[in-house]
């Protein structure tokens, strides 16, 4: 009986469970989709209840702050060091400024700020709603006749949207500033010279916009909505809970890196 | 009450620093006034290469930029290289006779047109055409004239 239970190593038993691995899948895509577009469906209304997403902006923004002034510090000043390091060689230390600001504006910024805000945030996000769930707090504003898309969900979409953008400009300004420390104030690099081959080099529209700006609004649309759907779908359970926040940041990041590459093959790949 | 008050103060801080972030990216980090025409006055030369010269190349006088290369074309009929220099309005005292040369700053570095002042009374003005021009050297042309030479020596 147990042979017939675990299921003979046949060609039709792993077919089966490829197949209803690819329907599971295929079927969660799908309940993605539906859910996205009702969180969509329900932002509009946030017009009447801004405060709703001045809450969420408070604790998916403000309280990720600390996180991404002080990375953003660090991965400038060791940016600054490398840099350096390398330009020296060929006597073009001069050109740090540039080199910071493109790496920093173009990649690093939006990246590591959407992974930093995936872990710091999107987790907390995730673990939110999934509790709201177990504990059935969803469920019983249905029951009052309260839309929890409008409610619970579109708040929280919409407040993530508008801080990872803000968040990953802080973080590449910042990063910019601590290179400046490090490569004008301790390694000697001509203070205009920094400037200037900054200036000359990083483009308002090629680069910011398309870097920081197109990219971080499109990472923050990917993390929010794989973040509130997990928890949307989480199993209402303590183990479920925490699966969801382990899928949560372990997808958003790849979501986040695949994106990064077809984003600046599209921007920066027929230069 | 008292907290949804420090809430809100809270968001405001954030989003005015995200405002201010933008901001020091866009007129510090990038040089804005490039965004539209740079102000000042176009010259032309023609030279007969121009090397590795861009678009936005630096046009310099004595080692200082005073402004920029706006367009590089080649002559039809010619077939000579035909440079746009737009000057900054500051700089409106260059002599009519002055020499525009393309160089290499260092070894490897970029390309830039070098204004040498003439001493000619008249001043260049919008439109004008820099007479006396000296092309790039193309570092393979004088190896190759090197070798050449050298070829030629020993025989």
């Amino acid at each position: 009986m147990r042979r017939i239970y675990w299921g003979a190593p046949s060609m039709a038993n792993v077919l089966a469970l490829l197949g209803r691995r690819a329907l599971a899948s295929l079927g969660r895509l799908g309940r993605g989709q539906l859910f996205f577009l009702r969180m969509i469906g329900g932002a509009p209304s946030l017009v009447l209840r801004p405060g709703l997403v001045v809450k969420e902006v408070h604790s998916v923004g403000v309280l990720s702050l600390p996180i991404i002034v002080v990375s953003g510090l660090f991965v400038g000043m060791v940016l600054g060091l490398q840099g350096y390091n390398t330009l020296v060689d060929f006597g073009a230390e001069e050109s740090l400024g540039s080199a910071v600001a493109l790496t920093l504006v173009r990649e690093l910024g939006p990246v590591v700020a959407a992974l930093l805000y995936a872990g710091r945030a999107g987790s907390a996000l995730t673990a939110e709603i999934g509790l709201m769930k177990a504990t059935e707090q969803l469920s019983s504003m249905e029951m009052m006749a309260v839309d929890p898309f409008r409610r619970v969900f579109a708040p929280r979409f919409v407040a993530g949207v508008i801080a990872l953008p803000l968040l990953a400009g802080m973080f590449t300004a910042i990063g910019i500033l601590g290179g400046y420390f490090v490569g004008v104030g301790f390694l000697g690099v001509d203070d205009g010279a920094f400037w200037s081959q900054m200036q000359s080099t990083v483009e308002l529209r090629e680069d910011v916009i398309n870097g920081v700006v197109i990219k971080s609004l499109a990472f923050a649309v990917v993390i929010n909505v794989i973040a509130v759907f997990e928890g949307f779908d989480a199993p209402p359970t303590s183990e479920g809970v925490s699966r969801a926040t382990t899928r949560t940041v372990v997808n958003s990041s790849l979501a986040v890196l695949g994106l990064d590459f077809v984003l600046t093959a599209l921007m920066f790949g027929d230069v | 009450m008292r907290n949804t008050k420090i809430l809100e103060v809270g968001v405001g801080v954030f989003v005015a620093l995200g405002i201010a972030a933008f901001i020091m990216l866009a007129l510090q980090v990038t040089d804005i006034s490039r965004f539209g025409d740079d102000p000042g006055y176009t010259v032309v030369a023609r030279f007969d290469n121009i090397g590795g010269l861009k678009v936005r190349s630096p046009v310099t006088m004595a080692g200082v930029r005073v402004g920029r290369v706006v367009g590089v074309d080649v002559d039809p009929e010619a077939f000579v290289a035909v440079v746009k220099l737009r000057i900054l309005p500051r700089f409106d005292q260059i002599p009519e006779d002055t020499s525009a040369s393309v160089l290499t700053s260092g070894l490897l570095g970029e390309q830039y047109v070098g204004l040498e002042a003439g001493g000619a009374p008249e001043v260049l003005k919008d439109g004008d055409e820099i007479i006396l021009t000296q092309s790039a050297l193309v570092l393979e042309q004088i190896v190759g004239q090197f070798l050449f030479g050298k070829a030629t020596e020993s025989e």
